[in-house]
């Protein structure tokens, strides 16, 4: 099944991504592995997915602390990651 | 001290009063048993606030709190980091020009006692607190004034005087005292030299006619809000609500964590020991959080929980002897002051019992004074 | 002031266990509201993205559901309550009370985690956690998998994998050989299961899925790189994109505890009508106990239907029995799979146990209580409020878990504020 596809900026890049991916795939797709960081600064990224471990947490569209997990793409969105 | 031998002094309750008082008691050379009925900082410790307040709804209070600030600022500097110590200091706000009016008053006071504090008109206000609602009429600052996170220091002044060569024992009930002596539930008897009763809201059940009557209040954490709140926020109408013991009340608190979460409070209550949350209780509570700091509104709420406060009929903590038994020493019922009052009360007890001079009056605590009739439900 | 709904039935959980219940309550003739936080009806197991991918019977429930009149809010949870008979909910961000006569959990299950070193590192996931991911749209043609976990999920989600085009290579099963046997052997009693067991092995034959075996620790710099399995008496390396590492499941009771449900075990308590304690309050599912989707849907069925006050139909003997042989099967599942000492040890004292809040295993000490744990650490009061860690130290110290309070997934504090019950 071929899937249509939206832009999204990536920490500040723009990326293309399928139009009916979570932002979590869409990061994991793309590569990105760091979502957010822990208090001792280290990379942490999704575990759940199903939005009970907050691991996933990014900032859309100037909201943080979103689980990317639940949360479909949407064309011209916003993600900010801990890099 | 070897593991038969009658301790000097008993301490039971291991909250942030006793912790602190059996290590006073432990530094000056005597032989200390410290008793808990769960773990050191288990009970109303584990659910306060941590604020370091000194207060002043009378001079008498005000003068233990600043004594006891005074230590809190030595002790803190040899704390741990999951004390989690901030000197952020307290801005009590003024909603009108008649209580900046009254707080200015209150200056003088403080300054007596040795504790900076300054009025900050509206715009002074704004400027150090941008995201409170507009229309206070301005502050009283005490910029002395600390946040804590009380369960780990009362671990770690228990974890110093047990290296000091107190005992400890946790998950040990009282269940009676006799002369002397501490009966335990499970049919154990302790012989002691004094016994320091510091068991917050259980203290009345170890001596009749202690009075001291549980007053729950609630907390909600928000998720981190970095930079929304700089200050402990508290209304000057907090006094009143402390001050009445008639219906439930609540009154604007909040305190800023250094993770950037805030603490909001708070509310009063007299329902016994029931811990569930109060429901219409809390929406007032958090409706009234949101009218002085508005943009709380999109904060996301993480937990709830409850606590007690020991509270006596006059709000003035129980510091001193008990004459129903020798040697028997009340450390108790400092309603929202017990962090704050913790190392003030420890160096009142050690003084009283090895008759040493007090670094504060003793007598307005003194637990067996006459007390005012609680008030009846309030209007 | 927040607009007030009020419904007949409020179903919590749109998976198999509330589309049953849905369907069955609103067939005869009540209001149904279904509340779920995903984005399309179908729960864990159910999850799609175009309902082509979904079995045929999981389309049927939800035509059934929908024909029936049931309403769906997506992205919606509860939050807190004002009784039994009043949700607080959030819908998308906006925060309304929703009255009903009755309400259905079927609140489903979540993976349970166990830490071991590397555990954190980017690109270890749960098991069902990196199929949800696969499913939301993360391609797996030619990533390298290990699976390393507990029960009938993993061999279904390594399939799916596989036929997805991931290079799995290895499953670690922590089960013994023994045990998996009889567990077998008493599906003997279900002939459907053993094939559904075949066909999966058959899909991927060339995957070495041994018992016996679980992963000990992941390792890589700031993102997986590889991890070691123990299996028998040899311990294995393998290099990874994804560790799929989960311990089987447990029940989200947070809801059932805060409307005051008596739980058994780590579940909610039913009964014969999928009655909660709580009067009003039915339960469905894997929430009353993990038991895989057959089950759950009879169950859903049952306490549809007596949610309805269509108590004969509840007592249907079809229905009956397939419950029952579900929880006799769950009962099974709990004695193979439970998670052995040594998957349970796996820890350093260095590796994280609480993810939120960065509490190391070695922080704390085996004979305190949780509470001495929680105060003193701060183990279990972050965001995610336990859910993670909750499990691991069930597991790990026996710990009885959190006593639940509202407000239940972080809530705005305006919203929940204006939708608790103020006093008259």
């Amino acid at each position: 099944m071929s899937d249509s596809d939206v832009t999204v900026s990536v920490d500040g890049v723009p990326r293309r991504v399928p139009a009916s991916a979570t932002v979590a795939a869409a990061l994991l797709q793309l590569g990105v592995t760091t979502f957010r960081r822990d208090l001792s600064g280290q990379a942490r990224g999704p575990v759940c997915g199903m939005g009970t471990c907050f691991e996933c947490r990014v900032t859309i569209d100037g909201q943080p602390e979103m689980r990317a997990c639940l949360v479909p793409v949407r064309e011209g969105m916003r993600v900010e990651t801990d890099l | 001290m070897n593991a038969s031998s009658a301790p000097d002094v008993t301490v039971i309750g291991a909250g942030l009063v006793g912790a602190a008082t059996a290590l006073r008691l432990a530094e000056t050379g005597l032989h200390v048993l410290l008793v808990d009925a769960d773990f050191a900082g288990g009970g109303s410790t584990g659910a306060a606030m941590g604020h370091i307040v000194a207060m002043d709804d009378s001079p008498v209070q005000l003068a233990l709190c600043a004594d006891s600030r005074r230590r809190w600022d030595i002790l803190s500097e040899s704390l741990p980091a999951a004390a989690e110590c901030d000197r952020c200091g307290t801005l009590w706000l003024a909603a009108n020009d008649d209580e900046l009016a009254t707080a200015a008053q209150r200056v003088s006071g403080y300054t007596a006692q040795g504790i900076h504090a300054e009025v900050l008109g509206e715009l002074e206000l704004q400027g150090v607190e941008p995201h409170l609602a507009p229309g206070l009429a301005g502050a009283l600052l005490v910029p002395g004034d600390l946040v804590v996170y009380p369960p780990t220091i009362a671990r770690e002044l228990v974890e110093r005087a047990v290296a000091l060569g107190a005992r400890l024992r946790e998950h040990a009930v009282v269940s009676a005292l006799g002369p002397r002596e501490v009966r335990f539930r499970d049919g154990t008897r302790l012989a002691t030299g004094a016994v320091v009763i510091a068991a917050g809201v259980a203290s009345a059940d170890l001596v009749p006619g202690l009075p001291i009557v549980p007053r729950k209040g609630h907390l909600v954490i928000t998720d981190r809000q970095p930079g929304l709140v700089r200050h402990q926020l508290v209304e000057l109408g907090y006094l009143q609500s402390a001050h009445t013991f008639g219906a439930a009340s609540v009154a604007f608190n909040v305190q800023p964590r250094r993770t950037g979460q805030l603490l909001i409070g708070s509310s009063r209550e007299l329902v016994g020991l029931d811990p569930s949350i109060n429901r219409p209780l809390l929406a007032r509570m958090l409706t009234r959080a949101q009218q002085f700091i508005p943009r709380l509104r999109d904060a996301r709420a993480v937990r709830t929980w409850t606590g007690f406060r020991p509270t006596t009929p006059d709000k003035l903590p129980l510091i001193g002897r008990w004459p129903s038994l020798p040697d028997l020493w009340i450390a108790a019922g400092h309603e929202g002051l017990g962090i704050t009052m913790a190392p003030g009360t420890a160096e009142l007890i050690v003084a009283g019992i090895l008759g040493q001079m007090p670094a504060v009056d003793p007598a307005p605590f003194r637990p067996d004074r006459p007390m005012p009739q609680l008030e009846s439900e309030a209007a | 002031m927040s607009e007030r709904r009020r419904v007949d039935i409020v179903v919590v959980g749109a998976g198999p266990a509330g589309l049953a219940a849905a369907a069955a309550a609103a067939a005869r003739g009540r209001r149904v509201l279904v509340i779920d936080q995903g984005l399309r009806p179908g729960g864990q197991v159910w999850r799609h993205q175009s309902e082509a991918e979904l079995p045929a019977r999981a389309r049927t429930l939800m035509v059934r559901a929908r024909n029936a009149g049931a309403t769906f809010a997506a992205e919606a949870r509860v939050v807190d309550i004002n009784s039994a008979h009043e949700l607080i909910v959030d819908f998308r961000g906006r925060i309304a009370p929703v009255g009903t006569e009755s309400i259905v959990l079927a609140t489903g299950a979540r993976e349970r985690f166990l830490p071991f070193p590397g555990w954190t590192l980017p690109g270890v996931m749960g098991v069902g956690g990196l199929q949800a991911l696969y499913k939301s749209g993360l391609r797996m043609t030619g990533k390298r998998i290990v699976i390393g976990g507990t029960g009938p999920l993993l061999l279904p989600v390594a399939a799916a994998l596989a036929h997805a085009g991931a290079d799995v290579r290895f499953v670690a099963e922590q089960a013994g050989a023994a045990a998996l046997l009889r567990f077998g052997a008493s599906l003997g009693f279900s002939p459907a299961k053993l094939l559904e067991g075949a066909r999966y092995r058959g899909a991927f034959l060339s995957t070495p899925y041994r018992t016996n075996s679980w992963i000990v620790a992941a390792a890589g710099e700031g993102r997986l790189r590889s991890v070691t399995v123990q299996t028998g008496k040899r311990q294995v390396e393998f290099d990874c994109d994804f560790a799929a590492a989960a311990m089987g499941l447990v029940p989200n009771a947070e809801l059932a505890q805060l409307l005051g449900c008596v739980m058994q075990d780590d579940a909610i308590g039913v009964g014969a009508l999928q009655e909660t304690s709580v009067a009003g309050v039915f339960a469905a599912g894997e929430c009353t106990g993990v038991k895989g989707d057959d089950a759950g849907i009879a169950e859903g069925e049952i306490a549809g239907a007596a949610a309805a006050g269509d108590l004969r139909a509840a007592r249907h003997a079809a229905l009956v029995s397939r419950r029952d042989a579900g929880r006799r099967f769950g009962a099974r599942l709990a004695t193979t799979f439970a998670p052995r000492r040594e998957v349970l040890t796996l820890a350093a004292p260095d590796t994280i146990l609480c993810r939120c809040e960065d509490v190391a295993c070695g922080a704390i000490q085996p004979e305190w209580s949780q509470r001495q744990a929680k105060l003193w650490t701060r183990v279990g009061m972050g965001v995610c409020q336990g859910a993670v860690c909750g499990p691991a130290c069930s597991a790990m110290f026996g710990w009885q878990g959190n006593a639940v309070r509202p407000p239940l997934h972080s809530p705005a504090v305006g919203g929940w504020s204006e939708s608790l019950t103020h006093e008259g």
